[in-house]
């Protein structure tokens, strides 16, 4: 349903789903959306006697974002399929597939970002 | 002892579609299970910032080839939020009608598989049959056995007739009486018993902290069905989430037998509540802004993001679908089971990974 999806500062994600957890919220699952050339969006969602509670965190292109896998382990492979679509590296990752959580090794692209390329996390590794 | 790891699948029988599970066992006992997928995805989310909005209802109910018409259900009704359409109590009703069916062909599909994953071949076929019918009752009223594409933004694009409804009443009535016949043979046979009574346990706690939805939620004891939001005509049928407590591979199965019973239940007062009127509401323009919509599948709670910004392509179009949200209980369920149990404890959560992997 329609609701209000509030905005978080990109440090605060992690305390944020530790308050959520310890409030006795479900993890719901995390989306991933490019806003423009230079931002996405992340939106983190959480479910409490079936109302559902969102909130955003804006991330330039190209930065990394701390992962939340360490509260909720459901969001390692959500966080995972995000590395795969969008090309947004998450730091501290309980499991890493490192981009070929859904995507195998000839996949040069990120798919849901317009006309960007981009390796495996070990080619920027190397 | 070593450790060894054994790949299960992604080509395994009790598997209907391929997924890989790496099983560090030592002795026969799995001590660590980690998932690997991507073999069926299809890039449908990529899709959907290409083809026109309306087109990709036919990309979502190909989302999953079971549940197929409650995807494009969710998709429409997030549309129809964005845009500001009630759709009719008639359609609403018919599309209660067609999401137990569904529900309905899914559990009878599931419960086969499970029989055979145990070698109750026989039993696996008995379902299956009685399937059939649901399958029957779907194509006399909407053209298709399983990808119905009933659902349009506003309303849906069939009906029933009266002799159809009187049809389906009867047949809703023998396909109960046989699914409670055949419950006795497949839940309280000893070997079966054998095989799932305390078999991947997951309890309440694990359940709710680790992100499960739908019969291995309420398996373990979580009352969450999404069903009660209320969407369609739920809110005017009466409905309670069915629940067990044992959180094991038993009780999953039980859940799904249950909810069959349910379903029939739900959409004989559907068809016997429904109402007179149109179809569909005419939508014009184009949808603005971003939804959050769930609803519930038969194998748990499917959400939807979508936004758009009033042209014919949507920005972004999110399916979050149940089994992937089951990937997490699933390997926890896992670690101190025997290997000759892991086919029996994947089976038990209905994985389907056209839905997780899109």
């Amino acid at each position: 349903m329609a609701q209000e999806i509030r905005n978080i500062e990109i440090g605060g994600a992690v305390e944020a789903c530790r308050r959520m957890k310890a409030e006795g919220w479900r993890f719901v699952t995390m989306t991933a959306t490019e806003v423009d050339e230079d931002s996405l969006d992340v939106i983190y969602s959480f479910d409490k006697a079936y109302t559902l509670e969102s909130f955003r965190v804006t991330v330039p292109k190209g930065q990394k974002l701390p992962s939340v896998s360490a509260v909720f382990f459901a969001a390692t492979f959500v966080e995972n399929e995000i590395q795969d679509q969008f090309g947004l590296l998450f730091e501290g990752l309980a499991i890493d597939f490192e981009r070929r959580f859904l995507l195998n090794e000839e996949v040069r692209t990120v798919p849901l970002v317009n006309k960007q390329k981009l390796g495996t996390k070990r080619d920027a590794a190397n | 002892m070593a450790l060894t790891v054994v790949p299960f699948g992604p080509q395994h029988p009790v598997l209907p579609e391929p997924v890989q599970m790496k099983l560090v066992v030592e002795d026969e006992i799995v001590k660590e299970a980690i998932p690997v997928i991507g073999y069926v995805h299809r890039g449908l989310e990529a899709i959907a910032t290409i083809r026109d909005y309306t087109q990709m209802i036919q990309i979502v109910e190909r989302t999953c080839g079971i549940c197929s018409m409650i995807h494009s259900l969710c998709y429409c009704q997030g549309l129809e939020e964005l845009m500001g359409l009630e759709v009719t109590p008639r359609a609403r009703y018919l599309r209660t009608v067609w999401g137990e069916l569904h529900r309905m062909h899914s559990h009878l599909l599931w419960a086969g598989l499970f029989a055979d994953a145990f070698g109750f071949e026989s039993l696996f076929m008995e379902l299956w049959k009685i399937r059939e019918r649901i399958l029957d009752l779907n194509e006399a009223t909407t053209g298709n056995r399983v990808i119905v594409s009933v659902n349009v933004i506003g309303g849906v694009r069939a009906d029933i007739s009266d002799e159809q409804r009187t049809w389906i009443l009867k047949v809703l009535n023998e396909v109960e009486r046989d699914i409670r016949r055949i419950e006795k043979a497949l839940l309280e046979d000893h070997t079966v018993k054998h095989r799932t009574v305390g078999v991947g346990v997951l309890t309440k706690e694990q359940a709710f902290e680790l992100g499960a939805v739908g019969p291995v939620l309420r398996a373990s004891g979580v009352a969450q069905d999404m069903r009660v939001l209320k969407y369609a005509a739920y809110d005017e049928l009466g409905f309670e989430p069915i629940v067990r407590t044992e959180g094991d591979s038993w009780a999953r199965c039980k859940v799904r037998f249950d909810e069959t019973i349910q379903a029939c239940g739900l959409a004989r007062k559907a068809l016997e509540r429904l109402p007179e009127g149109e179809l569909r509401v005419k939508a014009s323009g184009h949808p603005t802004g971003e939804i959050l919509t769930r609803v519930e599948q038969p194998r748990g709670e499917c959400l939807y993001y979508i936004k758009a910004n009033g042209g014919k392509h949507l920005s972004r179009c999110r399916i979050r679908t149940p089994t992937f949200a089951n990937i997490a209980p699933l390997v926890a369920m896992m670690p101190g089971s025997e290997l000759a149990n892991v086919p029996v404890i994947i089976i038990s959560i209905d994985p389907c990974i056209s839905c997780t992997e899109r």
